[in-house]
């Protein structure tokens, strides 16, 4: 089972974890992004996250489909941002429940990797005295 | 034919706007409109982007149909 979801909105740790704690899961991998203060030593105001959603929600589920295929999982949960997000705050929950620990982490792993490199998300560094786009640190 | 191409991230800035609604001509291939955006905004040039059609990655090969919707990609930065 797959669940994909963009939000303008705090998202939910807790929710996410419970959604994925069913059926037969032995575990759950948790994956959380947070926005740190700062980067390359210069502090961070905050991030502005552009999406383009359909196509977005279309990739998340693409690449949970192929974690599903490669490994033994049971759920699969993928939460992003957009718009502004600030220092501190959560900009991606990816949450993984399998049988066995391995399974999970693998896939927990590849799902964060791959989504950096192909999901169509864009942030942008807001400093103090200007703004930078991100490029994947893939 | 008509289509609509969309700009995402650095390459909205470039363009300055986030539609294009451009006429081409029938038969045009995704690497023939790479060619034709980077044309018409030349700053396009200085960024690496991929162009998806209607919501999916898509090889240079592929010919572009009339409605469709084709999206400018930069390099992403999710996460």
């Amino acid at each position: 089972m797959i669940n994909a979801l963009i939000s303008k909105k705090d998202l939910n740790i807790e929710k996410s974890i419970d959604w994925a704690m069913k059926d037969s899961a032995g575990c759950l991998s948790v994956f959380v992004g947070r926005v740190r203060p700062k980067t390359n030593k210069k502090k961070v105001k905050y991030l502005k996250y552009e999406v383009y959603e359909t196509m977005a929600i279309e990739e998340m589920k693409k690449i949970a489909q192929k974690a599903s295929s490669r490994w033994n999982i049971d759920r699969i949960l993928i939460h992003h941002r957009t718009g502004i997000v600030k220092v501190g705050e959560v900009p991606v929950v990816i949450v993984v429940s399998a049988e066995h620990r391995k399974d999970a982490m693998s896939a927990c792993r590849y799902l964060i990797d791959t989504l950096k490199s192909t999901v169509p998300i864009w942030k942008k560094e807001v400093f103090n005295d200007g703004e930078k786009w991100v490029f994947s640190h893939a | 034919m008509k289509v609509k191409v969309l700009a995402f991230g650095i390459a909205k800035e470039i363009i300055k706007k986030d539609t294009i609604n451009l006429e081409l001509k029938a038969g045009v291939k995704v690497s023939d409109l790479k060619l034709i955006l980077e044309e018409c905004y030349p700053g396009l040039k200085k960024t690496a982007f991929l162009l998806a059609v209607n919501n999916s990655y898509v090889s240079n090969r592929k010919s572009i149909k009339s409605g469709d919707e084709i999206a400018i990609i930069p390099p992403t930065s999710g996460g």
